[in-house]
């Protein structure tokens, strides 16, 4: 059987059963166990303080680089740190830069975005030159430099992280307004008298949000991955604190000795980032209704 | 087509402008004095005065800017007051590896993307299908330093198959060391792309092998490969080209973090240094660089489309 | 025309079947869609001798378009269930491998394409378009296709050829590609080509060219074509035979000239008087048929055109009338319980009366 035939067969990518009937798709398991991660591991960083774990960096000569043992669920540093209080501790430098930037991102990215594409004409131009210039200039190049000139503590780092992200943020919410903004809906709500602000917050933000909200999420992965290439090159939040970041960074000096130190930092960051990746994109497959339509 | 080039060619000396503004103010709009910020714990009154005549500082802030950017464009990115190496120097030898470096990755990269995608598109939900597509999209959770970690346990630590951090050698000293030591960072960025490069080669062949040209191809008789090859991967070819423009800068950023935790003296190298050893007319001179060579790198990729698109040519 | 006339005339003689291209035994073709299993051709059977023109005509929807891709055996199969048999010039379709169609496909059966704006790929220049078939199904060199494809090109009349062949398809008009895609499917000399509405995109003025261009280069080639389209205007005056195909079925068939003197169904009525006419004082009404074709999906019972017919009886309503011969004319099938009054189609009532 040709395999070219095969790909036009597949004109819809679900495989058809006996009865002819395509199955349609829906948010698997795999969904839900990630969003279940990710709300543990955002819930475990707010209450770090109260779940009775070690100081995250209370020094312990005596239990230096060990592995996993009951006294240190997932082992000790080279400092004798515990590195699952660590890990916990660690996830709130990802997810207050992570989220916190993206926050700032969709506040004036995404308000400009949908008043862009809402109202057209000059303003529309004028905003996406900008941003198209601004998008021009490699932002990690950019942040890496502005970080080390004006200085890397943790909400310095958001909010130069989170003004770099406000041109493409613009972009993909100007794009997805656009294609709702000249809908009858819309044209209908005004002939009726309702005002912009209506129609902006009443009428095209809930079409638009399933796409927000999984670029929203997709956007703060890639963020968190920024910020650890920033502890990778010695500029994000500095050491004692931990993050995930320095603490892979720092496991580098004894992987040969204790590669669990490089382990379960890394586990925990790329786990989150698949989870923010995967439910990003299964809102959007399920939520959009453009694309689960028949 | 010349007027379209025109407005584009128009387009990028703005750019270049905004981005020249924005580097040149780095330095300039920082609290304090100037001289302070630049010369860092070194200072003293002859480098000072140095600096001031080099810099203009004393004239009003836009004489300076060009000032500055006449130096910039007569290729003088000013002189080091840490290691006392013309910042063009600092590049001059840190360039070319970056540029080895990412070709190395870039060949990798679509010699692995262009085959997986090809085999995925042909059956969909096939079993290749599925595992490659699950895996490019659990790759895109492992940033590279993280690789990186694990790389380098794995190849150097256990099985000593690639040298570790600082082994570098130059190539005109020993080609197949310096070939050698290139493989692991090349890898490593290669990851990075290979999920793109994939991810959109697949996607891209598959709506394109439902086009009724390709069932026309068909009709003539031609063999799947040769249908693959002249008819459906064409037209993808530019949405590929399109991509690895909008990955450069990722690149770049990639090569930093690898060059560094690798020890491999090129930009990312210089630029982490120099920002550590406070030497702010470097880490400006590099962004500088860096900035240009991805506005220019993009200009030239949209060149290529005008070129090799015969359907943009027309217009 | 020196091909002749091939009809069911009872059991076929040796010399006759020799005589016949394309014999199509109860083919049937259904889909796998998200809703259900569409029947979309349900049972046809159709004969065409070498050198002969078959119209296929019908409403969109009707599944002309998956007959005439069911012949070629480009179907994509994942989703594609066939019975029955389609045997082309000795070779069985159904069912075939790849392998063998590959050696048909280009060489004996050629296709033009309904759309030609998304027929031709865009980015490949016009020579390689035509010549990727000569240099695979001839022995032909590069040099030589190239000559060929020119002087293929100038005789589907496109001026300055050799300049042409240089171009991409997005520099040409609709009528110009679509008799690029003609010059294609005609480069191996073809023994039957199909052409599934080959000019529904393109202006009327240029759709008469383009039919017309058809005609004389299947008369110098003596090569059969089965000339698919909604327009029973187009087929009328370029066709041997006409198979009117509604809801997967063929419905009536016979030879043309008898077809427009003597209909018998209905739905073919139906499907004439919607037909624009040159000859019409312009602004004359049409008679657009009423209601939509079946759902393939849940085909209604009896007749499927039942619900749109104005001589629909209870019995069209329940029982399916099969497609059995005229009295007067044995070559003349139709499928109707009230075949429309007057000619020699007459009134028939039960198979076993017919001759």
């Amino acid at each position: 059987m040709s395999d070219i035939a095969a790909t036009v067969a597949s004109a819809a990518p679900e495989a058809a059963d006996d009865d002819g009937i395509v199955k349609k798709k829906k948010v698997g398991v795999f969904f839900w166990i990630f969003t279940g991660w990710v709300a543990l591991v955002v819930l475990a960083s707010i209450l770090a303080p109260l779940l009775g774990l070690q100081d995250p960096n209370n020094a312990n000569f005596d239990a230096i680089n060990q592995g996993p043992t009951t006294a240190h669920l997932l082992g000790t540093d080279d400092l004798g740190r515990d590195i699952l209080s660590r890990v916990i501790y660690g996830a709130r430098v990802s997810l207050i830069v992570g989220f916190g930037a993206m926050s700032i991102g969709m506040i004036f990215g995404g308000t400009l975005g949908m008043v862009a594409a809402y109202r057209r004409g000059a303003v529309d131009s004028f905003v996406s030159a900008v941003s198209y210039v601004m998008l021009a200039f490699p932002a990690l190049v950019a942040v890496i430099a502005i970080v080390a000139f004006w200085g890397h503590d943790i909400w310095k780092i958001t909010i130069i992280v989170g003004i770099a992200s406000i041109p493409l943020v613009y972009r993909v919410v100007r794009a997805a307004t656009l294609s709702y903004a000249t809908r009858e809906f819309v044209t209908a709500a005004k002939s009726q008298g309702a005002t912009d602000i209506r129609i902006l917050t009443r009428e095209l933000l809930p079409n638009v949000l399933p796409a927000i909200i999984s670029f929203f999420l997709i956007g703060v992965a890639s963020v968190i991955i920024l910020e650890g290439a920033l502890a990778f090159l010695g500029l994000s939040v500095q050491p004692p604190t931990a993050s995930w970041g320095n603490m892979i960074s720092e496991s580098r000096t004894y992987l040969s000795q204790n590669p669990w130190l490089a382990l379960f930092p890394s586990l925990a960051m790329f786990l989150f980032l698949i989870a923010l990746n995967l439910i990003g994109d299964s809102l959007r497959q399920v939520l959009d209704v453009q694309d689960s339509k028949l | 087509m010349a007027k379209f080039l025109f407005k584009r060619a128009l387009a990028l000396i703005a750019i270049l402008f905004v981005v020249s503004i924005g580097t040149f103010f780095l330095i300039h709009l920082l609290p304090g004095d100037p001289t302070v910020t630049i010369l860092g714990p070194n200072d003293t009154a002859h480098n000072k005065a140095v600096l001031l005549q080099q810099l203009g500082l004393n004239k009003p802030i836009w004489q300076q800017y060009w000032i500055w950017l006449g130096n910039v464009l007569t290729g003088n990115l000013g002189q080091s007051f840490i290691t006392h190496a013309t910042v063009t120097s600092t590049l001059a030898h840190a360039v070319p590896i970056d540029i080895e470096l990412v070709i190395i990755s870039q060949v990798l990269a679509l010699g692995i993307a262009i085959p997986l995608a090809i085999a995925s598109a042909r059956r969909p939900n096939g079993l290749l299908d599925r595992v490659s597509t699950t895996s490019s999209f659990a790759m895109l959770a492992l940033p590279p330093f993280i690789i990186i970690v694990f790389l380098v346990l794995i190849f150097s630590i256990h099985f000593h198959v690639f040298p570790g951090p600082g082994s570098y050698v130059p190539f005109t000293q020993n080609p197949w060391s310096n070939l050698h030591t290139m493989i692991l960072p090349a890898i490593v960025l290669a990851v990075g792309s290979i999920v793109i490069y994939f991810r959109l080669l697949r996607g891209d062949l598959i709506s394109t092998l439902q086009e009724e040209y390709i069932t026309m191809a068909r009709s003539k008789g031609l063999s799947d490969r040769y249908i693959m090859w002249r008819h459906a991967l064409r037209p993808s070819s530019l949405s590929l080209l399109a991509a690895a423009g909008l990955n450069i800068g990722g690149l770049i950023a990639g090569a930093f973090v690898v060059e560094y935790l690798l020890a491999i003296p090129g930009l990312g190298y210089a630029l982490v240094n120099s920002i550590q050893q406070v030497d702010y007319l470097t880490v400006q001179g590099i962004t500088l660089f860096v900035a240009v060579v991805v506005v220019v790198l993009n200009f030239i990729i949209d060149f290529l489309f005008t070129i090799l698109d015969p359907r943009i040519a027309r217009e | 025309m020196s091909g002749e006339l091939v009809v069911d005339e009872g059991f076929p003689t040796e010399e006759e079947t020799q005589g016949l291209l394309l014999k199509v035994t109860d083919l049937k073709t259904s889909f796998a869609t998200p809703r259900g299993r569409v029947r979309a051709v349900d049972g046809v059977s159709l004969e065409l001798g070498r050198g002969e023109t078959l119209g296929i005509v019908g409403e969109s929807g009707s599944g002309k378009t998956v007959l005439s891709r069911s012949i070629m055996g480009l179907l994509p199969r994942r989703t594609t269930t066939q019975s029955g048999s389609i045997v082309f010039d000795g070779t069985e379709i159904v069912g075939a491998e790849d392998k063998t169609l590959r050696t048909l496909w280009g060489a004996k059966i050629a296709m033009v394409f309904q759309d030609p704006m998304t027929s031709l790929n865009p980015v490949v220049r016009i020579e390689r378009q035509i010549t990727e078939s000569l240099r695979l199904h001839t022995s032909m060199d590069k040099a030589e296709a190239k000559a060929t494809a020119i002087s293929l090109l100038g005789q589907v009349g496109i001026p300055s050829p050799t300049e042409r062949v240089r171009n991409y398809p997005h520099q040409l008009s609709g009528g110009m590609r679509q008799r690029v895609t003609i010059a294609i499917a005609l480069a191996c000399s073809p023994r039957l080509l199909l052409a599934d509405e080959p000019t529904t995109g393109l202006d009327v003025t240029v759709q008469a060219q383009i039919l017309d261009l058809l005609s004389s280069l299947q008369q110098e080639r003596h090569m059969a074509v089965i000339l698919v389209t909604h327009d029973l205007g187009v087929v009328a005056t370029r066709t041997d035979k006409i198979a009117v195909m509604y809801a997967g079925r063929i419905v009536e068939t016979t030879t043309t000239r008898r077809l427009f003197a003597d209909m018998a169904m209905p739905y073919t009525k139906a499907l004439l008087n919607s037909t624009p006419r040159i000859s019409d004082p312009s602004h004359t009404r049409l008679t657009a048929i009423d209601g939509r074709p079946p759902d393939l999906i849940n085909p209604p019972p009896g007749c499927a055109f039942a619900p749109r017919c104005e001589s629909a009886t209870d019995q069209c309503r329940t029982e399916a009338p099969p497609l059995r011969p005229a009295p007067s004319d044995p070559t003349h099938l139709f499928a109707c319980w009230n075949p429309l009054p007057g000619g020699t189609a007459g009134r028939v009532t039960t198979l076993e009366e017919s001759p």
